[in-house]
Formats: C-alpha cells, sequence, structure tokens
C-alpha cells in the first residue's frame, strides 16, 4: 500500500476528500431541521380516504428512502466521473474486485427491500380488505361514460364524457364499491383517493372507499378505451350521511315520476350520446 | 462446455423454484404454464449440454491455456453471399400480409417460401458461394 | 505468456482463390440483398433502426405539440391515438430492440469472441429482412383506411378485437409484428449458437466481455419471451377473424388473458432492451477509465439473476386489475432491484481511481448511469402496489419508463461513438458529440421531470386533451421544450454523421480498447481477423498491449509494474 499523498498544507488527501464530504453533507440536514423536521409530500398528497393516508405516508417512506439511496449513488457517479479526470498518460491501479464491498452492496439493498416489501403488505393488506358494510354503489363503465347504480335504493346515475356523473357518499362510512365494464378494459381512478382500479368487462372488482373529508374530487378513465377515452371523467361528491340519506330518497322520488316515462321508452342503452359515437376526424 | 450448461440448467431451475412458489400461491394457470415452459425450454438444451460435456473432449475454447494455433483449421461453415434469405423474407412478407389484405396472396407467398427453402437447402449442400 | 502474437487462422481450404472471387463476386444492390456478412447485416439492422427511430421521434413531437395546450386541435383525438400508438410501437418494436440485438451485437460479438462471422450467416440475414419488412407492414397501417393501429402499443383485449378496432391498420399491426417476432427468435438462437460454439482458442466464458455475457443472457431471454408474444398475437387475430372467443367475454374468455400473455413477453422485453446497454455502458466505463471491469464475475451473476428474476414478474403491470397475486410480484419486482444496484456499484468501482477520459462516448455513458439511477429508483415505487394503485396509468408512469429508454437511448449513442469507428473505419467528430450528448441528456430531464408531476397530480395517460384540468399545461409546455431539445440532438447527430463522412480515419484501436474486437482493423476484413493475440483475460488486447499492467485472473494487478509509470507525486 502506498502512503497516502500530502498536500501542500500537510493535510493528507483522504482528510481534506473526508471533511469536504462533511461539509457537503451539512446542507440537507440543516434544511431538514430548518423545516421544523417537517416530512416533506415528495410530489403526493394525504388525500380523503383513510388508506389514501396510508398510501401517502408509505410514499413518503419511499422517497425519503429514494433519496437517500438515490442521491448517495449519484454523488458517487459524479465524484468518479470529475475527481479521476485524466491528468497525466499514467496507468491506474488496475483493482478488479473487493469482496468485502461487493458482499456488502448486495446485502444491504436486499435488506432494503425487504423493508419496503414489509411496509407495503401493512397498507396493501388496508387497501384491499372488504369490511362489512351497508353502503354499497355499484360502478359501471361503458364507452365512455359511468354509471353508478345504488342497489336497494333503485337509484342510478349516469353520465357519458364530459357530461361527468357524480357518485354521492356518505362520509366517514365503509363504502363497498362494485366495479366492472360493459365493454372494454376502464380505469376508475379518484387522484384524492390515491387510487385506481380497472373495470374489466366479466369480472367483479371489490374494493371499499372510507372517505374521511367531505367535498367533491375529480374521477377520470385511465386506461385507454377507444376514441373519447380522454374525456371520460366523472367526479365523487362525499357529503355527510345525514345528507346522503336526503340525496337518496330525493333521487328515488325522481326515478318513481320518470319511471313511466322511461318504460315507454325503452332503449338497449338507457343513455342519449351527446356526441356520435366513434366518429372520426375531430370531436 | 460446462458453463453454457450450468447458465442454462441454472436458469431453468429458478423458473422451476418460481413456478413451484407462484402455483402453490396463487393458482394462476397462464402464468404457470409460461413459466413452467420457460423451464422445459431451459432445461432441454442445458441437459443436452451438460451430457455431452461430460462426454466430450475439452475443447480449445474452454482450455484457458489454449494457444491460437491451436485453433488453426476450419472453424465451420459460412456460406458467402446467398439470395435466399432474401427471398425467404420476402415470402414471409407476402405470407403476413395475406393475413390482412385477402388469402391470394398465400400464393406467392408459400411460393416462394417453399422455393428459398429448397433452394437455400441445396445450396448449402453443395457449399454455396464464398 | 511471452510471446502473444500467433501465426493466424487458416479458415477456408484455400487462402489466395477466395480473395480473388471475393473481388469477382456481386456488387452494389445484389451483393446487399445477398450479403450474409454480420457486419453488413448489423449495419443494416443500425441504420434502419435509427431511420425508424428519427419516425417515432417525429411522432412523439407531434404529440407532445398537441399537449402544449389543454384543448389543443392541432390533431383530432383518433390521429392522436394512433399517434401514440405508434410512436411506442416504433420506438420499442422496430428502434431499440433490433438496433440493439440486431445491430450493435450483430456487428460486435462475433469480433468479440474471436469468431469469422454469427453461427448462421443465411439465418442472420433473414433476421434482418424479416425486420425490415415486417417495419414497414407495420407501418403501413397509415395508408389504409381506418388508419394506423390505434389502441396503444400494448394492444389490450378487448379494445384490440374486430368490434372496437376493426380495419385494416390493426392487422396490420399483428402481421408486423409477426415478422419482427421471428426476425427476434432467429437472432436469440444465432447469438447462443455462436457464443456457445465459435469462440477462439482460449476464450473461456468467463474471459468473455461483459457486453457478450449480457447478449447472451438477452438472447436466452428473447428465446422464452418472444414466441409467447408471437403465440397471444396469432390468438388475437384468431378472435379478430375467425370467430373464436380467446379474450372476449361473450365466448367464455377471458380477455384478462391477453395482458397476461402480453406482459409475459413485456416484461423480459423491456430487459432484452436494456441489458445490451447495460453491457455497452460497461464496457466503455472501463475502457475511458483505463481500468478493468469492477467485480466482473458480480456483473456475470448479477446479470443471470436479472434475466432469471425477470420472468416472473411480469403482473406488475397489471396490480390495478385485481385478478393478479399482489404480493409475489411485489417482492420479485423488488427483488430486481438488487442486481440492478450490484451493476451500479460495479460501474461506480469500475470509475473510481481511474484516469477518466470524458469522451462522447464516456459522456454518455455516464449520462446513462444518471438517467436510469433516476428511471430504476421510480420504478421500486411501481414495484409497491399501493404506490402503483394511484400512479399507474398516470403520467407518472410514462415519466419512469422514459427516464428507462432515453438512458438506453444515451447508451445507443454512446455504443455509436465508441464502436461506430470500429465498423465504419471513421471516427466521429467529438465537438459535435458533445454538443448532441448535452442537448440529449437535459432535453430528457426537462422532458421527464415535469411528466412525474404531472402524474403525481392526477394527469392520465393516452388522452389528447385534458379540458377540465387546465392547470396541468405549463408542466406540460416545459416537457414539450424538454422534447424539443431531444429532436435537437438527433439532428446534430445526423449533422456529425455526416460532416465526419470519411473524415477522420479511426485506426485499429483508436480508444486503447481492452477487448477482441479492438485488436483488428477499423473496419474488420472479411471473417474478422487477420492474426489472434494469445488470450489470457477477459481484457486480450490489453494485455497485448500494455504488458505490465495485466490485471492477473484473480485480484489486483502486477504492484510492481503498475507503479512504474505513475508520476511521482
Amino acid at each position: 500500500m502506498e502512503p497516502p499523498a500530502l498536500s501542500p498544507q500537510g493535510v493528507s488527501d483522504r482528510t481534506r476528500r473526508w471533511r469536504r464530504v462533511r461539509r457537503i453533507a451539512a446542507l440537507p440536514i440543516a434544511a431538514l431541521a430548518l423545516a421544523g423536521c417537517k416530512v416533506p409530500t415528495f410530489g403526493a398528497a394525504p388525500g380523503a380516504t383513510t388508506s389514501s393516508q396510508s398510501v401517502y405516508h408509505l410514499w413518503q417512506g419511499f422517497s425519503i428512502g429514494a433519496v437517500i439511496v438515490g442521491g448517495f449513488t449519484l454523488i458517487l457517479i459524479l465524484w468518479s466521473a470529475m475527481a479521476y479526470r485524466r491528468k497525466g498518460e499514467g496507468i491506474p491501479k488496475q483493482s478488479q474486485y473487493h469482496i468485502p464491498l461487493e458482499m456488502t452492496y448486495t446485502i444491504v439493498p436486499v435488506l432494503i427491500v425487504l423493508g419496503l416489501f414489509a411496509a407495503t403488505l401493512v397498507v396493501e393488506n388496508k387497501e384491499v380488505a372488504l369490511p362489512k358494510t351497508d353502503v354499497t354503489i355499484n360502478v359501471n363503465a361503458f364507452q365512455w361514460g359511468w354509471k353508478f347504480t345504488y342497489p336497494g335504493h333503485d337509484v342510478v346515475v349516469v353520465g357519458q364524457t364530459t357530461q361527468d356523473p357524480e357518485m354521492v357518499m356518505p362520509v366517514n362510512e365503509n363504502v363497498h364499491i362494485n366495479l366492472t365494464s360493459s365493454d372494454v378494459i376502464h380505469g376508475f381512478y379518484v387522484h384524492a383517493f390515491n387510487f385506481s382500479r380497472y373495470a374489466l368487462p366479466g369480472v367483479l372488482n371489490q374494493f371499499t372507499l372510507r372517505a374521511v373529508n367531505t367535498g367533491t374530487y375529480n374521477g377520470q378513465c385511465t386506461q385507454l378505451c377507444g376514441l373519447y377515452h380522454s374525456l371520460m371523467v366523472f367526479r365523487v361528491k362525499v357529503v355527510s350521511q345525514s345528507d346522503y340519506t336526503a340525496w337518496l330518497s330525493s333521487q328515488a322520488n325522481a326515478a318513481n315520476a320518470s319511471a313511466a316515462e322511461k318504460a315507454t321508452n325503452q332503449q338497449t342503452s338507457s343513455i342519449t350520446p351527446t356526441k356520435p359515437a366513434k366518429s372520426k376526424g375531430g370531436y | 462446455m460446462r458453463t453454457e450448461a450450468k447458465v442454462l440448467l441454472s436458469l431453468g431451475t429458478s423458473f422451476g423454484v418460481m413456478v413451484v412458489v407462484y402455483w402453490n400461491w396463487g393458482h394462476e394457470n397462464a402464468g404457470s404454464v409460461m413459466m413452467f415452459s420457460g423451464m422445459l425450454l431451459c432445461f432441454l438444451p442445458g441437459s443436452y449440454f451438460y451430457w455431452w460435456s461430460r462426454r466430450m473432449k475439452s475443447r480449445v475454447e474452454d482450455d484457458p491455456q489454449a494457444t491460437q494455433t491451436q485453433g488453426a483449421g476450419i472453424v465451420g461453415a459460412f456460406p458467402g453471399t446467398s439470395i435466399w434469405p432474401f427471398t425467404m423474407g420476402m415470402g414471409a412478407f407476402f405470407v403476413v400480409l395475406a393475413l390482412v389484405f385477402g388469402i391470394w396472396l398465400l400464393v406467392p407467398g408459400l411460393g416462394l417460401m417453399v422455393w428459398a427453402l429448397f433452394g437455400g437447402t441445396a445450396e448449402g449442400r453443395r457449399g454455396g458461394k464464398h | 505468456m511471452t510471446d502473444v502474437l500467433d501465426p493466424p487462422i487458416i479458415e477456408e481450404p484455400s487462402g489466395h482463390e477466395e480473395h480473388l472471387e471475393e473481388h469477382l463476386g456481386p456488387t452494389g444492390i445484389v451483393k446487399w440483398i445477398t450479403t450474409t456478412d454480420h457486419k453488413v447485416i448489423g449495419l443494416s439492422y443500425t441504420v434502419t433502426a435509427v431511420i425508424m427511430m428519427v419516425i417515432g421521434g417525429v411522432f412523439a413531437e407531434i404529440i407532445r405539440a398537441q399537449l402544449t395546450s389543454p384543448n389543443n386541435t392541432l390533431v383530432s383525438l383518433a390521429q392522436y391515438n394512433e399517434l401514440f400508438t405508434m410512436h411506442g410501437s416504433t420506438m420499442i418494436y422496430l428502434f431499440i430492440g433490433p438496433f440493439a440485438f440486431g445491430g450493435l451485437a450483430n456487428i460486435i460479438v462475433p469480433i468479440q469472441i474471436g469468431a469469422p462471422d454469427m453461427a448462421f450467416p443465411r439465418l442472420n440475414a433473414l433476421s434482418y429482412w424479416l425486420y425490415l419488412m415486417g417495419s414497414i407492414t407495420m407501418l403501413s397501417g397509415f395508408f389504409v383506411a381506418g388508419g394506423a393501429a390505434n389502441f396503444g402499443w400494448v394492444g389490450y383485449a378487448p379494445l384490440s378485437n374486430s368490434i372496437n378496432s376493426p380495419g385494416a391498420g390493426a392487422d396490420l399491426w399483428i402481421a408486423g409484428l409477426l415478422l419482427t417476432g421471428f426476425s427476434a427468435i432467429f437472432t436469440g438462437v444465432n447469438l447462443v449458437a455462436t457464443i456457445f460454439y465459435l469462440r477462439a482458442p482460449g476464450m473461456t466464458m468467463f474471459r468473455m466481455p461483459i457486453f457478450t455475457w449480457n447478449m447472451l443472457v438477452t438472447a436466452i431471454l428473447i428465446l422464452l419471451a418472444f414466441p409467447v408474444l408471437t403465440a397471444g398475437l396469432i390468438m388475437l387475430y384468431c378472435d379478430r377473424h375467425f370467430g373464436t372467443h380467446i379474450y372476449s367475454v361473450a365466448g367464455g374468455g377471458v380477455p384478462v388473458l391477453w395482458q397476461h400473455v402480453f406482459w409475459f413477453w413485456g416484461h423480459p422485453e423491456v430487459y432484452i432492451i436494456a441489458l445490451p446497454f447495460f453491457g455497452v455502458v460497461t464496457e466503455i466505463l472501463a475502457v475511458f477509465s483505463k481500468k478493468p471491469v469492477f467485480g466482473y464475475k458480480g456483473m456475470v451473476f448479477a446479470t443471470m439473476t436479472i434475466g432469471a428474476l425477470s420472468l416472473g414478474v411480469w403482473a406488475h403491470h397489471m396490480f390495478t386489475t385485481g385478478v393478479v397475486l399482489l404480493p409475489f410480484f411485489s417482492i420479485m419486482s423488488l427483488l430486481i432491484a438488487v442486481p440492478t444496484g450490484i451493476k451500479f456499484f460495479n460501474w461506480i468501482g469500475t470509475m473510481w481511481r481511474g484516469e477518466v477520459w470524458l469522451s462522447t462516448a464516456m459522456l454518455m455513458s455516464i449520462g446513462f448511469l444518471i438517467t436510469f439511477l433516476l428511471g430504476g429508483l421510480t420504478g421500486i415505487y411501481l414495484a409497491s402496489p399501493p404506490l402503483d394503485f394511484f400512479t399507474h396509468d398516470t403520467y407518472f408512469v410514462v415519466a419512469h419508463f422514459h427516464s428507462i429508454v432515453m438512458a438506453l437511448m444515451l447508451g445507443a449513442m454512446a455504443g455509436l461513438y465508441y464502436w461506430g469507428p470500429k465498423f465504419t473505419g471513421y471516427l466521429l467528430n467529438e465537438k459535435y458529440g458533445k454538443i448532441q450528448f448535452w442537448f440529449l441528456f437535459i432535453g430528457t430531464q426537462v422532458f421527464t421531470l415535469p411528466q412525474y408531476l404531472l402524474g403525481l397530480r392526477g394527469m392520465p395517460r393516452r388522452i389528447g386533451v385534458y379540458p377540465l384540468h387546465p392547470s396541468w399545461q405549463y408542466l406540460n409546455q416545459i416537457s414539450t421544450v424538454g422534447a424539443v431539445l431531444v429532436g435537437i440532438s438527433t439532428v446534430v447527430f445526423i449533422a456529425n454523421v455526416a460532416v465526419s463522412w470519411k473524415k477522420y480515419p479511426a485506426g485499429d484501436n483508436p480508444w486503447d480498447g481492452h477487448t477482441l474486437e479492438w485488436f483488428t482493423t477499423s473496419p474488420p476484413p472479411h471473417h474478422n481477423f487477420y492474426r489472434l493475440p494469445q488470450i489470457r483475460s477477459e481484457r486480450p488486447t490489453w494485455d497485448y498491449n500494455h504488458p505490465g499492467h495485466r490485471a492477473a485472473e484473480h485480484g489486483h494487478g502486477h504492484d510492481a509494474d503498475s507503479h512504474e509509470e505513475v508520476p511521482a507525486p
């Protein structure tokens, strides 16, 4: 082993490099401390349901790991590229391997991955759980709109493309969703719920949503389903439980009133498209 | 030939382990069948190479101390220019176009492919141009 | 160990007459149509693939132009669906894969192992013709009634059936993929046979260059995956035209089966396109740091682990279907991060304490490392189903895979700058190259980073307008600027090719390369080598040129020698 080179100040190169690393590392630590130790959002949001908040925390956890691992690796890449730029025509030491180092960077990532997996399982089990509940909404996706049926209450809300139908649901209650499609695959995606699920023809996908905040949230189809995929939007309106019951009964009354009308105008599809289906050349 | 065999056998074994876990855990047909087939695809040539490697003389490319003179001589058959790959390719082109534009395209398509098959085989037996 | 030059290998029974016959052979276009020389075929693949890249890039620029405002009418919704379908299809099926295994591997692998050609030269030529005609077939969808395929490059059933996607465009897409699929399979066969049977004396498996190892695993993945895609496509065609109900509910079929079959191919495919460029970058980092590859055996085992795991993760593209075994695919997908991480640290270790020469090829490789790091890390998020549920089919995923493929594009350019001189005989201009690099690297980050944010803010993918969310506009506009910068980098590249045309002769070994291809002339002669050196390590040319600095079979270089040329402090 050659003795470490000494700089003119008499401090070894290795010490100078370590001091430089410490100075650079001080910056993000200081920033975190100044921020009052609040964990950054990393671009996501807690959302409006119980599971969306768990997902959000999982996101933050993954992001902290990604920043640490990614930052460390990025620093090493940039360091190697810049600090070792060729100076003379010399040939450097031809190191080929270092078993302890290689073992370390094999085993540590495995441990990190197992940790990420464990955290994932906790949140995932919460998200796929199907607790018993009284509130059920059948969601039917079709080209190019959404139909929300409230079984047991004879209420149907339907809308196509930018008519954006509104799915009303109560706050602080487990809402069981039965999701399916009439034709091709669609994606039921609500940004504020940090959640999406495919609507598959011939398959009943079931999941539970428990909203914690009232409000109106945008939803959109995320799986390409044909010409008007870009316009297949809907909304979710979370209201208080009393408002929900009131809305249900008002919808049922209105439905009864127009039941006779519907019976005479029976079609295979109960919606009248506002735009021609599958037209070409501009929407 | 041992290393080559080990590459294929170890890949096949890993697929085997994966399919056992996957089938018992999820009981999903399509994925299990595909992974199982992948395992077979690795075991077939892998076991052939392994069996062969125990019986063959060591080859110069597996000998870490080999010299280039030891590899002198004919390495293989390398046909030079040949019209048959192009012919076969054009035939295949017409065959798939038959899927789109009509079955009549199978006539030139299969015709060219069969012509290339015979022509190329004959060329291979003749020794081809260099 | 002393005398490394051996007499030439004689592989034809007669030497002199064969040369004469060569000059009397076909010329011009007939020569090209009848060639079986892997170098000519590989060059044809490379040029065709770059043309496909430009075509796919034009589609991308139109897409990005359309997305600069929320209600743009630059293209109709129908045209937009065709555009992103054909952009993805062209780039993945017709550019990046064929460029890697048909272009670079075809030219370089035989030379790296000391072989005179590929094992099956006529099959190799057939691969190219199938690729060319398959590309033409797929792209000709634009010229038929109903336009090109418009159901996304993944062609999910039931959207891709005859009810939802009637028209010849979809059938031409299927037909084109059948041709390119067989092209790839034949190339896979050729690569495995060549690597197993045509290595030069002394070139044991564990002395092969890392690029060749990566191409071996890639070839095996091709053989495992492409037949599955071909079968799935045939089934789709039968559903469309022969009244079968494999993928449709009405006849008792299962639409999700298409996704299982497609992604069983689709995930190995993304490693088929990535592993070659991992190999390219490994070679370049070693040569331009004047050091051997760090952790050679670890690299080989990492590549094999990636290959093995890649067959067991396909359903991470299907987490939101609700019908797949989430924890299995999650843990398998997370585990793939481990061998990838090993590779990253080995790459860093290769550069560490080296003599780093920042040529264009090296800059592109470092750009690859940084960009792939970002893409790989965001992939880890997607391996977790809860995190995938809200990012799937949004621009977050689009940004993730564009980080990955743009890294591969940087690797592709690195490969062209590094090996271009070997197979053309001429260097590319380094100044233009560096300008190209900065446009490509910065353009990539500028177009992908806003897309991560857009996805997190809820913008779905595959939408041509976003009328309800005008706030997404400014991020889309920044992304478009980035796409334009990338387009400029391609123009710079083409300008470089024009400006450098036959201008800077390369010589045998312009980069002081380590592996066997740098021992022969640029371009190599017919059957590749006039003479071969002794092969005693994975760096035969380096050993020949720098006998005092060999890395031993195990461990570090000989200390006594390696100190001689280091300048005194």
